[in-house]
């Protein structure tokens, strides 16, 4: 068997460190926004040792991934970064995709690339509005969800959920969108650099913001790297290191945008990119829905990989039948009998699937690689040395979300 | 990948492609000596994830457990999937904790969901199920559904905690 948390927490030892004591942080408190606990040994207020204590939120995703189809397993993807639930649907289908070697219409791919997008806008105003919320900067952090309630009416108009759309499908999307969603989108894109700048001139230049987040939790390159970092977390520390420019899936090859790097690698650094990146993510929407392809967003259907559209299966026998097919049990898809690793840039880093299939529907194992899971890694290394209100800063610029960290 | 081959250097690899991934399936003796030669020599300087599967009644598989490393290049972009492979009773590979910082948590996970003891690693505990828990779920053999295991932990009363 191996160590305890018992083992991992070193008792103060006695002579000559009367100062030092252990406090538990969490998992029940507000700055850890869900449920992570965290066992400081500290000498007064500065930390000497942090020691994350997560699974509070287990609840066997992967191993739900064992037993549910590919259709079926996006409902639970969904719930793992809750923050950005469209980018965790698309990062699954793409694997799916990979595996099955599904091609997607021009017009999924541009559709997927705009919710991507929303979706990361949605993720960096949480991320931005609660790092400051729990810094204490109450103002920007309702700016933030006023623009974040408009792309859940985003959300609501293409799919029907606010919060767990559940949008995507092998192939392709669970409906089409209209021309009232393109209008909804367009306005909330006329909206939101006001939002923005609003939320920058709060922040930006907040003498108690910035003295609370420079030089706090600097990670350099070399760290960054050697520990696995990616996303925003990586790029503010100099890691240029984008999968949508050096990997390009969906359509952001056609796409011009900017990969926002930084090279403090502190709070402030991270909040600076985030913020940024918003910005180009907008530039991203903006082109894509003003050059939104016509046409079909399922890939062929007749290669039956895709569920076909409720039209064809009321009125036609060859809808009926393929519909029928791809939700038996004992029918549905004939993967390859192999594995395979694709990923995405998510908001919060990589976010990547390694499906094994035995050739059944369901994959043998869906591996995720969660953003969340390995940046809260970087915590003690972070930590350490700084005193415990800086434990609320580098926890909300590293932006854990507990429900994909623990799964 | 002969690149990649010939810097691993061991006679015994197999190296497999699927789709746009190429993968280098190294015996569990030599995957410590390649990987860290794949960091230092072929520049695959990002650790992008780690972990394993259980094989058990899988079609064709040899080895009960597979662990898989998928390494990139941040300069190049190059990716490489490398592969390998430990067996019941007693399952162990190497750590790559002094290679990769990141594989600290990704080996925890491996152990605590597969049961698979990385030799080396320094702090090798439980993450995602309490200490106390005795078995692997993400192992084949582990029901889907079934009891539950809550009657193996009695709820604390105050005094107690």
């Amino acid at each position: 068997m191996g160590l305890t948390l018992a083992d991992a927490i070193a008792p103060p030892d006695g002579s000559g460190h009367e100062c030092q004591w252990t406090l538990n942080f969490g998992p029940q408190h507000p700055a850890t926004h869900t449920t992570l606990r965290l066992v400081l040994n500290l000498d007064g207020e500065v930390i000497l040792k942090a020691t994350p204590d997560i699974g509070f939120l287990h609840s066997g995703f992967e191993k739900l991934g064992e037993h549910l189809d590919f259709n079926q397993y996006v409902t639970i993807v969904d719930r793992m970064n809750y923050v950005s639930p469209v980018a965790n649907e698309i990062a699954w289908h793409h694997s799916v995709e990979t595996l099955l070697d599904i091609k997607l219409t021009p017009r999924c791919q541009m559709i997927r690339v705009i919710f991507a997008e929303l979706m990361r806008i949605h993720d960096h105003l949480l991320a931005c509005g609660a790092a400051a919320l729990d810094l204490g900067a109450f103002t920007a952090f309702l700016y933030a969800f006023n623009q974040r309630e408009l792309i859940n009416d985003i959300n609501e108009w293409a799919t029907g959920q606010r919060f767990h759309p559940s949008y995507t499908r092998v192939g392709g999307l669970q409906r089409d969108v209209d021309d009232d969603w393109i209008g909804r989108v367009r306005s909330f894109l006329k909206g939101f650099p006001a939002a923005h700048a609003d939320i920058c001139r709060l922040l930006n230049r907040n003498r108690i913001f910035i003295d609370r987040c420079k030089g706090i939790g600097v990670l350099t390159r070399e760290e960054a790297i050697n520990r696995s970092a990616t996303g925003p977390v990586a790029r503010a520390s100099g890691v240029v290191r984008d999968l949508r420019k050096n990997r390009p899936y969906l359509a952001y090859e056609a796409i011009d945008f900017d990969v926002v790097c930084s090279q403090d690698g502190d709070c402030l650094a991270r909040y600076l990119v985030r913020m940024e990146e918003m910005l180009e993510s907008h530039k991203i929407i903006a082109w894509a829905i003003e050059n939104l392809p016509s046409g079909p967003v399922n890939s062929n259907v007749d290669d039956r990989m895709v569920l076909p559209n409720q039209l064809s299966v009321y009125r036609s026998i060859e809808g009926l039948i393929h519909h029928f097919e791809l939700n038996m049990t004992n029918r549905k898809w004939q993967p390859p009998v192999d594995e395979v690793y694709a990923s995405t840039e998510s908001p919060n880093g990589e976010l990547g699937f390694y499906i094994v299939s035995n050739g059944a529907p369901e994959a043998w194992r869906a591996r995720t690689r969660p953003p969340s899971f390995i940046h809260f890694s970087l915590f003690p290394h972070l930590a350490e040395g700084h005193t415990v209100s800086d434990v609320a800063a580098i926890l909300g610029s590293l932006n854990i979300i507990a429900a994909e960290l623990d799964r | 990948m002969a690149l990649a081959k010939s810097v691993a250097g061991c006679d015994s690899l197999i190296v497999s492609g699927f789709r746009d991934n190429v993968r280098l399936e190294v015996p569990p003796a030599a995957s410590l000596e390649a990987l860290r030669k794949l960091r230092s020599h072929a520049g695959l300087d990002l650790l992008v994830d780690l972990s394993a599967a259980d094989y058990l009644n899988y079609p064709n598989a040899v080895h009960r457990y597979g662990i898989w490393y998928v390494l990139e290049s941040v300069e190049t972009g190059i990716r490489l999937v490398v592969k390998t492979w430990a067996d019941d009773p007693d399952p162990r590979v190497d750590s790559v904790f002094d290679v990769w910082r990141g594989a600290d948590w990704m080996e925890r996970e491996v152990f605590d969901l597969f049961g698979i003891v990385f030799e080396g690693h320094p702090d090798l505990r439980r993450i995602l199920m309490p200490d106390e828990f005795s078995s692997h779920p993400l192992r084949k053999d582990y029901p889907l559904r079934g009891d539950g295991e809550r009657h193996n932990f009695h709820a604390l009363s105050r005094e107690e905690s």
